[in-house]
């Protein structure tokens, strides 16, 4: 903390566009603080009622389909591996490399929400989902293991679809980076050698300023999306998994 | 900004293939069928793998120390809460 305003004192100039990168990263986590006992909470009623009920969460547990499972946990991986190498592209300066690894996440993250809807859709036509004609005449296990079935990973796929917004909109203020960044600080007139020479370069670098402000934004979308992972890695076993 | 020793791309690919790994130990190890030991064993794995991608993928190894005792402070909540529930569940 002492050594960001260290930095921000020595470079008067550079006050207004002041960032607190610590600040950002510390903000994200808090926020996925929150959705961790979120989800917390959702997974202790899943524990509570599965030692309440094994017998009924096993046998309910076999319309699942492990394959479906496997398929969009590989999927998810995946989609945290190209964000990850997003981000490290970013840091490295390819802007374009990043956009890229970003454009392939959004596709395995949309590619998942296809498998999960078709296999809701599957499980509905069945005439299994909660309140179901079907449903009210199995066992209480059964009803709540179906409810959380669809309350848990409807939450998750929630969060699927708001990450795929935000990578979104964090790959619309990469494509127009350069030319935002390049000419403010072009427009700033600021000294430093490198946003001058980014702005000459103009296409494939962005301007340091701007390239810091989208280097936190892309790595913060990042966190959102690898937390959404990380609960998917505890979902899949305990829901497709216990037949 | 203080500079972050930066992982290199071959890292990330390495963690992706643990990961695949350890999704097949998962789904392999709940075939066998262990009865109570499935539960515990999948717990496990997951747990290993949630881990990979904090640290690896979250960068949670070059992050300031708030942000490491603030995720382990979050994580002992949950743990106690599920402990009480249990306390109170068990004895009902």
């Amino acid at each position: 903390m002492s050594r960001g305003m260290g930095s921000t004192l020595a470079a008067p100039a550079q006050t207004a566009h002041h960032r607190d990168a610590v600040g950002a990263k510390l903000g994200m986590w808090l926020f996925l603080f929150t959705e961790l006992l979120l989800f917390g909470g959702l997974f202790l009623l899943y524990a509570v009622y599965r030692t309440r009920f094994p017998s009924d969460f096993h046998f309910a547990a076999t319309t699942l389909d492990p394959l479906v499972g496997t398929v969009n946990t590989l999927i998810l991986l995946t989609s945290s591996l190209t964000m990850v190498l997003a981000v490290a592209a970013l840091e490295r300066g390819r802007r374009r490399a990043a956009q890229a690894f970003l454009a392939a996440t959004m596709a395995l993250g949309a590619l998942f929400l296809a498998n999960k809807a078709s296999e809701w859709a599957a499980k509905i036509g069945h005439g299994l989902f909660p309140r179901s004609g079907l449903l009210l005449d199995r066992t209480d296990g059964e009803n709540l293991f179906y409810g959380l079935y669809y309350g848990m990973t409807g939450l998750h796929a929630l969060h699927v679809l708001v990450g795929l917004g935000i990578l979104a909109v964090i790959w619309g203020l990469l494509a127009r980076g350069p030319r935002r960044g390049g000419e403010a600080a072009a427009e700033r007139g600021t000294e430093r050698l490198g946003s001058e020479a980014a702005a000459e370069r103009g296409t494939e670098r962005l301007g340091s300023e701007a390239a810091a402000e989208r280097g936190i934004q892309l790595e913060n979308a990042g966190l959102y999306w690898h937390l959404v992972d990380v609960v998917w890695i505890y979902l899949f076993p305990l829901f497709y998994l216990i037949s | 900004m203080e500079q972050r020793p930066l992982n290199g791309y071959g890292t990330y690919l390495l963690v992706w293939s643990a990961l695949v790994v350890l999704t097949a130990v998962t789904v392999t190890v709940a075939g066998l069928h262990l009865a109570r030991w499935s539960a515990l064993a999948a717990i496990l794995v997951a747990t290993i793998k949630g881990s990979l991608v904090l640290l690896y993928f979250m960068h949670l190894r070059r992050e300031a120390a708030i942000i490491k005792v603030s995720l382990l402070v979050a994580l002992l909540t949950w743990t106690v809460t599920l402990a009480l529930t249990f306390a109170d569940v068990a004895f009902r």
